[in-house]
């Protein structure tokens, strides 16, 4: 693969995907790829994310399951647009 | 069926009783705190040798005071190490230790200060360092097969990059070694919280898998539950976790999981800082996911050599285990290379695959057993973090 990927997806049901570069900026067009088949897409950036935090692949609503390694890793606690950053701020464990 | 792995072999020591150690320690081991001074002494006259501070060993009762014993005994036993100093404030628990420690076959000799002082201690407790100093530096290493060592696993400052790269390193060389014949530990089990369900099917069969999951409910209830607070406190996930981009204990958990491969079962369960006894495979041991402690627990388990991968930069070292980093993560690699053994950020710009990184932790792990330092070790990180289960008496 010639061009570096922005952001790795585990599974093909996840709805948050990892930021993998450095200093990325609202706006860029991101190759994204999906690890378990190395498939690609491409994904516009809504927010400047840091290097290993989370983008939403899709706009998540208050309530829905955030989805990572075709596993369950939380709930989302506030809606998150389609390209911005998922973290503590709107997602949170079902654990504790 | 053999494989490109099987006949891998490494120049190591073979102790008395048979087992494999890739380092060559001569230690003074202090039964308790207030024995610390004696022994640091001693390891300073004699250089060569090597005092293992720590802080309990004193008015510890019951299950509490057996994890101290079976910490420091298989401490001693370690393969790691060639010959055991032991001192204690008394004799009798000094003893106790170092008896357990000569099962091994490996030369032991204790020393207690009452009625000696640590004048006196140091004095003889010296010439024994020495004459074991002597003795260690003499033996030779030997060739042996890979599937002779025995390998933990813990990951420790996780990030994102640990589930996409790192941690999935360690889960294949496991794969690829645990069918030789090595002996393998993972454990943290705080961290398995949230993906408990995948990891119990992990288990060889379904006894195993339901004495698994009857231990982790256990630190649920006994543990967590009882000593509740919202997010544990940013105790887990880890505030350098949530800075790394890990947001929940579950997704934490579900790349934890990822160092014990794609195949690869464990055999059997094992209490913190016990030794297999049943045979080569893989074991989970009941530990703490905090960094020293856990990595202090396989050691004094049996483990020789510690595959650790990090995210955001966890430095940690072992007095007697070499433990060996692995990251994935580019910005660590740029910021603190000086940690960092096994460089596998190229999984994360895919001109790495998992496979290719599995080998390079392969080969990393030969060499290390051959005797070159990690970067841990030529830093001096030599945490030795006993776990203390309750207030002592």
């Amino acid at each position: 693969m010639a061009e570096i990927p922005h952001l790795l997806v585990h599974e093909r049901d996840d709805n948050v995907g990892v930021v993998v570069v450095e200093g990325l900026t609202a706006g860029t067009d991101m190759l994204c790829c999906i690890t378990h088949d190395n498939s690609t897409f491409r994904m516009t950036a809504g927010a400047d994310v840091p290097i290993g935090h989370k983008i939403a692949l899709a706009d998540l609503k208050t309530g829905d399951t955030a989805m990572k390694y075709g596993e369950d890793i939380g709930k989302i606690i506030a809606d998150i647009p389609k390209g911005d950053h998922v973290h503590t701020h709107n997602c949170k464990t079902k654990r504790w | 069926m053999a494989s490109k792995y099987s006949n891998m072999t490494v120049k190591a020591y073979r102790r008395e009783n048979g087992r494999v150690g890739v380092r060559n320690h001569v230690v003074i081991l202090p039964v308790d705190d207030i024995s610390n001074a004696a022994c640091e002494a001693v390891a300073n006259n004699v250089k060569g040798s090597m005092a293992l501070p720590h802080a309990y060993g004193r008015l510890q009762f019951g299950e509490d005071l057996e994890l101290h014993f079976r910490t420091m005994i298989g401490t001693g036993a370690n393969p790691n190490v060639a010959a055991v100093v032991v001192i204690g404030i008394e004799p009798g628990w000094t003893k106790r230790i170092a008896d357990g420690i000569r099962e091994t076959g490996k030369p032991v000799a204790e020393f207690s200060i009452e009625q000696n002082g640590d004048f006196e201690t140091i004095r003889a407790a010296s010439w024994k360092a020495k004459e074991f100093v002597h003795w260690a530096t003499e033996l030779q290493r030997e060739e042996c097969n890979i599937s002779e060592l025995w390998v933990s696993t813990k990951c420790g400052e996780s990030d994102t990059t640990t589930g996409l790269g790192s941690c999935p390193t360690v889960g294949n060389m496991y794969d690829k070694l645990l069918p030789e014949g090595i002996t393998g530990f993972f454990g943290e089990t705080s961290e398995i919280t949230g993906a408990e369900h995948i990891c119990q099917k992990r288990a060889v069969n379904e006894e195993v898998g339901e004495r698994w999951y009857q231990m982790w409910k256990a630190y649920q209830d006994d543990v967590i539950f009882a000593h509740q607070t919202d997010d544990l406190s940013d105790s887990q996930p880890t505030k350098g976790n949530i800075e790394g981009g890990l947001t929940t204990i579950e997704e934490k958990a579900l790349g934890n999981l990822e160092k014990i491969g794609r195949t690869s079962k464990y055999i059997d369960i094992l209490e913190p800082a016990e030794a297999p006894q049943s045979g080569n495979g893989l074991y989970f041991m009941d530990s703490s996911s905090a960094a020293a402690e856990c990595v202090t627990l396989m050691a004094a388990g049996g483990a020789v050599i510690h595959t650790f991968p990090t995210g955001q930069g966890n430095v940690v070292g072992n007095p007697i285990v070499p433990v060996i980093k692995i990251t994935a993560n580019p910005r660590t690699v740029r910021t603190m290379s000086e940690h960092i053994d096994v460089d596998v950020s190229g999984i994360l710009r895919r001109d790495m695959t998992i496979d290719e990184a599995g080998d390079a932790l392969i080969e990393m792990i030969c060499r290390t057993a051959n005797g070159r330092n990690t970067a841990a070790e030529a830093l001096g990180h030599r945490e030795f973090s006993m776990t203390k289960l309750y207030r002592s008496a």
